[in-house]
């Protein structure tokens, strides 16, 4: 996969990745996402996506070359690799920040280095690729488990631990009412681990029909159009005995829609870091004293937010990229129990060859599609 | 939509991994409690710094490892050096990162034509998805944009 400007990707052959750092692997990749956060990369609002660049942050494959200090992984081990690259020594990887490395992204320190996310997230060429270049092998891939389904380990790249850790930092509490903004892969999954948390009630907003229909069934949960409501925060607090949620998830970030003002400055224009609806909302419907969970993802830059909102009502923020690593132990055996069955979201398996249309079709939601996953021609023998 | 209250007591897993000490303010943090003794650790292999690494001046140095992929280049690539001057905390930084992403775009495509390559862009676009899932809002669009262009071309003949 090759970006070549907003809105426009190829497949294109590119060199053999190399080893370049004695803990690297590289790994032939069997099964690679197209993630929701890799649409703000798809249309140009990330600072620092450069074209010739690959993207490509939720992948499996299998390990065909060690660097000379890898010792865990071994060549022909088929592996799940989460989305961020981490050193597991530096301060931050010790306090099991995973997300938040200090020695894998040069360019920025806001953020820890991710596969195939611009150079702001460290320059790394990604999985929608036939072989990458892994990292810090012996710390974030991960064996997958004998008899796990493929489909089900690539999700545990990053859907499912950011869905989790969603509802994780909600800090949600036996009988609590959640709201998640967003029916995304990640909002469906926020709403089905919002009730492994206690939740005593689940709510997610979309417009669109068809994923409303899938995470009210896959969730359990209740899902309504925001575009059938006068006013989102009102609804929410007529339905919450007039208190707001205890919770609210903004599982959107940059791409929402919603709010016109939010959406010419955020999407059309860019002269905020993305379209904030999402969490304006989110501030607005928790009720006071309150905690708000980002998982959405934003710019660099600014947003427009009711701060003076989130001071007086006293609301504990709580964002971070997940850190898959510390999750994968405890979401590998919700998985493997039956509690999570992450791969019932890959709606469209889409060959590599036709990366321009499985971006199409993920990015104008095409064909009722949820989860799009491309698969590489050596995968498909 | 209707929507049905839910009873999860039905719903597999419910509370299993419910936190009553989830702590409001570190909870993803496994706290050591060495923050106090300084930030230093045993810092892994340096990668070979054989290309050129733009590296943000919140920090002293290029991390252990790095990403390869497309380093800076022509007019882009001098912004971007440009832009690397000022903190993650400035508009200087960001706003020429953003300039320097649409000059490459236009370098992308006059790579593709130096090498011989003549971009597809409707391909790049993913038309034939459009096409295939949404005939009728594409031909929606194309009516839209040709009827604008067409109603412009005549204002501006008319004009001179």
């Amino acid at each position: 996969m090759n970006y070549r400007g907003p809105k426009r990707v190829r497949i294109d052959h590119k060199p053999m990745p190399e080893i370049m750092h004695p803990q690297d692997a590289i790994v032939r990749v069997t099964r690679s996402c197209i993630c929701g956060s890799d649409l703000h990369l798809y249309n140009g609002n990330v600072p620092d996506t450069r074209v010739g660049m690959t993207f490509g942050h939720e992948f499996t494959g299998v390990v065909e070359e060690i660097g000379s200090e890898v010792q865990k992984l071994k060549v022909g081990d088929h592996v799940l690799v989460p989305f961020n690259i981490a050193c597991g020594k530096c301060a931050f990887c010790k306090q099991e920040l995973y997300g938040n490395c200090h020695e894998s992204n040069s360019q920025a320190t806001a953020v820890g280095g991710i596969f195939g996310y611009s150079h702001t997230a460290g320059g790394y060429d990604g999985g929608q690729a036939e072989y990458v270049r892994v990292p810090y092998a012996d710390v974030g891939p991960t064996v997958i488990p004998e008899g796990m389904d493929p489909d089900d380990a690539v999700m545990l790249t990053d859907v499912v631990p950011t869905g989790y850790q969603a509802a994780e930092m909600g800090g949600i509490q036996k009988g609590d009412t959640v709201v998640v903004f967003g029916a995304g892969p990640v909002g469906i999954m926020a709403a089905k681990c919002a009730w492994l948390f206690g939740a005593g009630r689940v709510i997610v907003f979309d417009q669109l029909e068809y994923r409303l229909e899938f995470v009210k069934n896959y969730a359990q949960c209740e899902a309504y159009n925001f575009r059938e409501i006068d006013d989102v925060v009102v609804f929410v607090k007529k339905t919450t005995d007039w208190m707001g949620a205890d919770v609210c998830i903004d599982a959107v970030g940059a791409e929402a829609a919603g709010n016109a003002m939010q959406t010419i400055t955020g999407r059309k224009t860019l002269l905020q870091a993305g379209s904030a609806t999402a969490l304006h909302w989110a501030i607005n419907a928790v009720k006071k004293g309150g905690i708000v969970s980002i998982v959405g993802i934003y710019g660099p830059t600014d947003n427009l937010v009711p701060i003076g909102n989130l001071v007086n009502k006293g609301i504990t923020i709580r964002a971070n990229q997940a850190s898959v690593k510390r999750l994968l132990p405890r979401l590998i055996e919700h998985v493997q129990s039956g509690v999570l069955n992450p791969k019932a979201l890959i709606t469209h398996r889409i060959p590599l060859e036709e990366v321009s249309d499985g971006y199409r079709i993920f990015s104008a939601k095409l064909d009722n599609c949820i989860k799009p996953v491309l698969i590489p021609p050596s995968a498909r023998i | 939509m209707e929507n049905k209250p839910v009873d999860y007591n039905l719903i597999k897993g419910w509370g299993i991994d419910a936190d009553p000490k989830n702590d409001p303010t570190y909870p993803m943090k496994h706290r050591t409690n060495e923050e106090q003794k300084g930030y230093t650790w045993d810092r892994p292999t340096q990668q070979p710094i054989n290309i050129e690494v733009l590296h943000s001046n919140e920090r002293p140095n290029v991390t252990a490892v790095f990403g390869t992929s497309t380093p800076p280049s022509g007019l882009s690539g001098m912004i971007r050096r440009y832009a690397f001057q000022y903190s993650e905390n400035s508009y200087g930084h960001w706003l020429p990162l953003l300039l320097a992403d649409r000059v490459n775009v236009v370098e992308g495509i006059v790579d593709d034509f130096i090498n011989g390559k003549v971009p597809n862009i409707l391909a790049e676009k993913g038309y034939k998805a459009e096409w295939k899932h949404n005939r009728t809002g594409l031909l929606q669009k194309a009516a839209i944009v040709g009827a604008i262009s067409t109603v412009a071309f005549l204002l501006l003949r008319k004009k001179n």
